[in-house]
């Protein structure tokens, strides 16, 4: 019985009190992450934002998520109704169990597991079938529509994903993401950093990040002129915010990804003893919020692509592209023995 | 007893929806059970330390292929009703195919249970103490290094195939050409004439 309670019991009570404590700070950091989105988008626009609701607005996403919360959730006449109810909860369970993996200082993962990357690559390829799953139970037009373009659009930005994924690796000879961090970890501290060497990636990553995450430019999945909104036209209350949780905690996720793979985790970006000191959490959350910065920026500067456009830039840009650096990538490593033994 | 217990669980959802694969009246339900079958068998992966398999199996499978076919299956209009009705033709070949497929596991698990050594003879040895990647990576690039080139050149067929059966020159369509935007220059298309007023051109 103790060896029970020792061998099982207790780490496993360790690991629901750990995923307990990222989940609630996940839930909040997301509520103000939405706030930030609504702010800079307003700035850009020369408008106040979310402004009344606490002070400078600070609890409008509260304020939204009671309110969605109390309202009636609506199932259509002619939809399929389990499907219809677990398409949401697919999507903001995914969304959310990828944050399992993700270490947010030195061993502060829930799980530090030897093929982490492959698992958030794994994950947010599953993230597809919340919103299919969505699109077709609705028994609607426009949703289905979305669903459809939504699918091809995440099954096209994948592939390059997968190509910058693995240049990474390949220069760090390692699947886990602690030691995909702890490889940038040299002397020039911020210029050790992959994002300097792989330039090129970067930039492929964070725009495919965009695309995995419907993210305008973008978001022809929920394209208002065309498609009304999208999957979620026939969605309200509870079910909604469950989409909308599910895609801010995959946009959090795309950035704590490029973090993890570009920007040195939670490495100070300048390696001598007063910012060694900052603990590495703290460096982690504020790189996050930089690449999220990034993204609510995109969002506010850039008109949305057309679909075409959209297909031409994975299939016949960034896949190119990213095959051949993978080649040279690999090539460079192999004959100037760079290569990871 | 902790692996044992998540072995239960995990073969036993998947046989499940194994059998709801093929007794669902909805197609898309079906490729949905499928789907979960999938996701239970990469756990079965996992509890045998082949995690990098396991996860594999979710990107390729889960990931991409079910997609195709779940999109194939929700546009079209079938009726399940019509297909239904000629079950009772191919009930032999299917009882073939499982009887065939019963005896091979059969065999195996003999082979197991007859000579417990047996089994490792036919394969190469599993190295410890390096990660499944780099195992798989060590005889995946040399042993088998030509199957793999030979896998690859048949992907590479059936892709060319794919693109050759759909690929249509219609001609009156206009498309979008991207490098001759780029190049249009701005001499070339505008034309700055000094109008007088009252005149026009």
């Amino acid at each position: 019985m103790a060896e029970l309670w020792t061998n099982y019991l207790w780490p496993l009570l360790l690991i629901v009190v750990h995923s307990v404590a990222v989940l609630l700070i996940l839930m909040t950091a997301i509520a103000y992450i939405l706030y930030a989105d609504r702010k800079i988008w307003a700035a850009v626009q020369i408008r106040r934002g979310p402004n009344v609701v606490g002070p400078w607005g600070l609890l409008q996403s509260f304020a939204d998520m009671l309110k969605f919360a109390i309202k009636e959730p609506i199932i259509p006449d002619g939809a399929n109704k389990g499907l219809f109810i677990l398409a949401p909860i697919v999507t903001c369970v995914l969304a959310l169990s990828a944050w399992a993996v993700i270490p947010v200082a030195e061993g502060w993962a829930v799980a530090d597991i030897n093929v982490g990357i492959l698992y958030i690559f794994a994950i947010s390829s599953l993230g597809v079938y919340g919103i299919i799953m969505a699109g077709w139970a609705s028994n609607s037009k426009y949703a289905f529509l979305s669903s459809l373009r939504s699918a091809a659009q995440m099954v096209s930005y994948e592939v390059s994903i997968g190509f910058v994924i693995i240049t990474v690796l390949l220069c760090v000879g390692s699947l886990n993401l602690t030691a995909i961090v702890k490889a940038q970890d040299t002397q020039w501290g911020l210029l050790g950093w992959y994002w300097l060497p792989l330039f090129p990636m970067f930039i492929i990553f964070f725009v495919s990040a965009l695309a995995e995450t419907n993210r305008p430019p973008f978001d022809l999945v929920e394209a208002e002129s065309e498609l009304v909104a999208g999957f979620m036209v026939e969605y309200g209350s509870t079910p909604y915010v469950l989409f909308m949780l599910g895609e801010y905690v995959a946009i959090t996720t795309m950035c704590a990804m490029c973090v993890i793979l570009f920007m040195g985790g939670w490495l100070s970006p300048i390696p001598f003893p007063p910012f060694t000191w900052v603990p590495g959490v703290i460096w982690f959350t504020l790189k996050v919020l930089f690449v999220f910065f990034m993204f609510a920026l995109v969002k506010a500067f850039v008109p949305r692509y057309r679909y075409d456009q959209l297909m031409r830039l994975g299939w016949k840009v960034f896949l190119p592209i990213s095959l051949v650096m993978v080649v040279i990538v690999a090539g460079v490593l192999q004959y100037t023995g760079l290569a990871p033994k | 007893m902790i692996p044992a217990l998540f072995f239960y669980l995990f073969a036993g959802v998947c046989v499940a929806s194994a059998v709801m694969v093929v007794a669902s009246r909805n197609p898309v339900h079906s490729v949905l059970f499928l789907i979960l079958a999938f996701v239970n068998a990469a756990g079965l992966f996992v509890l045998m330390g082949a995690e990098f398999l396991a996860m594999i199996l979710v990107v390729v499978y889960v990931g991409a292929v079910a997609v195709l076919f779940l999109f194939v299956v929700m546009m079209l209009d079938v009726d399940f009703r019509e297909l239904r009705r000629g079950v009772g033709n191919y009930l032999p070949i299917g009882a073939l195919i499982g009887v065939v497929l019963l005896v091979e596991l059969l065999l195996i698990a003999g082979a197991w249970a007859i000579g417990p050594g047996l089994p490792k003879t036919t394969g190469l040895p599993i190295p410890t103490g390096i990660t499944n990647a780099e195992a798989l990576g060590l005889v995946l690039y040399t042993r088998y290094v030509y199957f793999f080139q030979a896998a690859g050149l048949v992907l590479l067929v059936a892709m060319i195939g794919a693109i050759v059966l759909t690929l249509r020159h219609k001609p009156g369509v206009k498309r979008q050409s991207i490098p001759d935007q780029l190049l249009r220059r701005k001499e070339a298309i505008i034309e700055l004439r000094n109008v007088r007023p009252g005149q026009g051109l």
